[in-house]
């Protein structure tokens, strides 16, 4: 009788447990049929390499690694981007299913989390994280009806599954302007998730290097790693070393504001990433490098829409307004504004591409070649070293 | 020099959350009871004492708050381990998912309420938890910022610590507790009252791991909310345990060297040391193998494994 009971109440936990994982998930709606909408809609009017999906027909899957609701990270800034494209396409909430909590190294719940999105059916799957990539390409082959379009990562088969990312470095190379301004100690912090081989974390760290050293040529970047994406202690951590190595403003590229807060307890300054920090912390936070996923999903939900859907890869940057810093805190040097306006037009109107022309590294050799830049794939996939002014120490 | 002190600053902040949970499944696991859930505990706590003090701005009632409610988490863990008979792992492990997906729960429905988009703990609070300064003594250069500098739930952590230390050896109500954890049959028949024993105990280990936790939302992620901010500290503290020796004397150096091997990368010249990353954050578990091994192989050395741990006592089959 006892053994019966505890048995009883430990699957009561589990249950408890279940009830909280799926609080967010939206009941699951009958699968409606797509095609014959999609024919009288029009498809293949342009370009388009799928049919035409009626608006009213369009179910979105999200595959989240995280909780939306985190904070201030990754996962909350591709949310409120899912949210912006709901408002601007004018979608309801039952045409969209979120699968938060994917881990992206699980291939069976990364699979087991689209194939529940199909079945509840969503003809759109938007997986924002690295990880998933490999899964929904075999899906993609499995299910060539539906459009998946993966977030970060390389792959796509130019039909029904393309990839999407944004040239975040040109936002980085301005808040770099505004740290190296900021800076009395000519140290500026920076806290990387991922080390010199990840072409990612380390493009961020030299545009804004770059971008500091454009402004003022003495100061040096350090660089801190926590060899992981999501590391609560070790993200303050590395800030707080950081500042006792004399760094007086600590950018990031981490999901927690944690890096902010550090920065504002001992006095110093800071750059947040993903979403506007300067909530979190408003005594440190120069500006923030955010993305604006919405400017994406808005395209390509509307572009399945009007069947234009192409299947190529998406790389925006500031001139789509994917990618952009949070309005300047009253806490940045005098002639900020100005110098981050000059560069933001240097980047949207004079073509201007961060990682143009002869680049020094910090181990005294040369990337790059006079009157050209670097090519999107060797800054998305071949990034391996850092600029002159950074100090790994 | 400027940076060892500092470096040694960092390995205690660092190491003070995993002293309250070391210190608490050290009562835990002298009952016999191995709580698994201790990550869960923290969560908890560190979920019920933010809220607690960012609706009262009031730091010892959030505080209380936390240790209370690492103490109800672990009453329901004995509630089946002890009353019921579940089985012990598998219960620890449910209640640490249960305690991430109850604290995760809290924080989004909060989250979602605030008009800011963010929770963030009042000055009034953030100023209390922040390095305490003595007039005078925390002034002192190299003493001044080793000893007198840190937050007051560093000095809450060592004075947990002791008084465990002395409470398992030196008071009869210690001495009967490591009785239960060896033998609860013998125990029994000596007249200590096993399950009033157990229940006490492993209660009052998770009211310390509570503590632990508000240290992880409060200080660590410095007063702001974020989800799973525990972060896994929970388990290394388990892990600590066998590395403590199930000695509180023993948590306290062993939480803080774990604290200095988790924040060396950070400090270590990298000039001079060009290892990967990866290197260091294997040591604090290349360490406790280590330990593992010299304290298996010095057979005259202690080893303070309760005997029944991790077994039920039926005491009808006695």
């Amino acid at each position: 009788m006892k053994k019966f009971l505890s048995l009883l109440a430990v699957l009561a936990m589990v249950v408890s447990l279940c009830a909280c994982g799926n609080n967010q998930a939206p009941a699951a709606d009958t699968v409606q049929s797509t095609d014959d909408s999609g024919a009288e809609t029009g498809a293949q009017t342009a370009a388009g390499v799928m049919p035409a999906i009626a608006k009213e027909d369009i179910k979105v899957g999200v595959i989240h690694i995280t909780d939306p609701a985190e904070g201030s990270g990754y996962t909350y800034t591709h949310d409120l981007g899912i949210q912006g494209m709901q408002k601007n396409i004018g979608l309801e909430d039952s045409q969209i299913v979120r699968k938060n909590n994917v881990n992206d190294s699980d291939a069976t719940a990364i699979e087991n989390a689209i194939r529940e999105c199909i079945e509840e059916g969503c003809n759109v799957i938007f997986a924002t994280s690295w990880g998933f990539m490999d899964t929904c390409e075999a899906l993609a082959d499995e299910f060539p009806e539906v459009i998946f379009s993966h977030g970060t990562g390389y792959k796509s088969n130019g039909t029904n599954f393309n990839n999407y990312f944004g040239r975040i470095y040109q936002a980085r190379y301005l808040a770099g302007i505004a740290a190296g301004l900021k800076t009395e100690s000519n140290k500026l912090g920076y806290v990387a998730a991922m080390g010199q081989d990840n072409s990612e974390v380390t493009g961020g760290i030299n545009a804004f290097a770059m971008g500091a050293y454009s402004v003022n040529p003495d100061c040096e970047v350090y660089v801190k790693v926590t060899n992981s994406w999501f590391d609560p202690e070790g993200e303050t951590q590395a800030a707080q070393a950081l500042v006792d190595l004399g760094c007086d403003v600590i950018a990031q590229h981490c999901d927690t504001p944690n890096p902010q807060t550090v920065a504002e307890q001992n006095g110093v300054w800071g750059v947040g990433y993903n979403s506007d920090m300067s909530k979190d912390a408003p005594g440190a936070v120069l500006t923030s490098v955010m993305w604006d996923w919405s400017v994406y999903y808005t395209f390509a939900v509307q572009s399945i829409i009007d069947g234009t859907w192409s299947g190529e890869n998406y790389f925006g940057g500031m001139n789509e307004g994917l990618v952009t810093i949070a309005p300047l805190s009253d806490l940045c040097a005098d002639g900020t504004q100005e110098a981050v306006e000059a560069a933001r037009n240097q980047i949207t109107k004079e073509g201007f591409n961060v990682f143009d022309g002869v680049i020094e590294t910090n181990d005294g050799s040369t990337v790059g070649a006079d009157g050209s830049t670097l090519s999107d794939g060797e800054i998305t996939g071949s990034m391996n070293w850092y600029f002159k002014n950074v100090v790994v120490k | 020099m400027d940076m060892l002190i500092k470096f040694l600053v960092a390995a205690v902040g660092a190491g003070t959350p995993l002293l309250f949970g070391t210190t608490g499944e050290i009562l835990t696991e002298k009952t016999g009871h191995l709580n698994l859930g201790v990550e869960g505990m923290m969560s908890i706590g560190a979920c019920i004492g933010f809220m607690v003090g960012y609706y009262s701005d009031n730091f010892v009632l959030a505080l209380c708050f936390a240790a209370l409610s690492g103490a109800f988490s672990a009453l329901i863990y004995a509630f089946l381990t002890v009353t019921l008979m579940a089985n012990q792992n598998v219960t620890g492990l449910t209640l640490t998912i249960f305690g991430i997906g109850f604290a995760n729960f809290i924080g989004i429905f909060v989250l979602n309420k605030s008009p800011e988009g963010t929770l963030k703990l009042p000055e009034k609070i953030t100023a209390a938890m922040r390095g305490i300064h003595i007039q005078g003594v925390s002034d002192l250069p190299v003493v001044g910022e080793l000893l007198f500098s840190y937050s007051p739930f560093v000095y809450i952590g060592i004075f947990i610590a002791i008084v465990s230390a002395y409470y398992l050896n030196h008071t009869k109500a210690g001495l009967g507790l490591k009785a239960v954890g060896e033998n609860p049959g013998a125990a029994d028949a000596a007249g200590i009252k096993v399950t009033r024993v157990k229940y006490l105990n492993i209660i009052l280990g998770g009211a310390i791991c509570g503590i632990g936790g508000v240290y992880c939302s409060m200080i660590i992620n410095g007063g702001v909310w974020i989800s799973d901010n525990v972060g896994g500290l929970g388990w290394i503290a388990v892990a600590l345990v066998i590395f403590a020796n199930w000695q509180p004397s023993m948590a306290i150096l062993g939480s803080f060297v774990f604290g200095a091997l988790r924040v060396l990368k950070y400090y270590i010249p990298q000039s001079i040391f060009p290892f990967p990353i990866a290197f260091y954050d294997m040591l604090p578990f290349l360490m406790t193998a280590l330990v593992l091994v010299i304290s298996s192989m010095r057979k005259s050395s202690r080893i303070n494994l309760p005997a029944s741990l991790g077994l039920n006592y039926y005491r009808e089959e006695r």
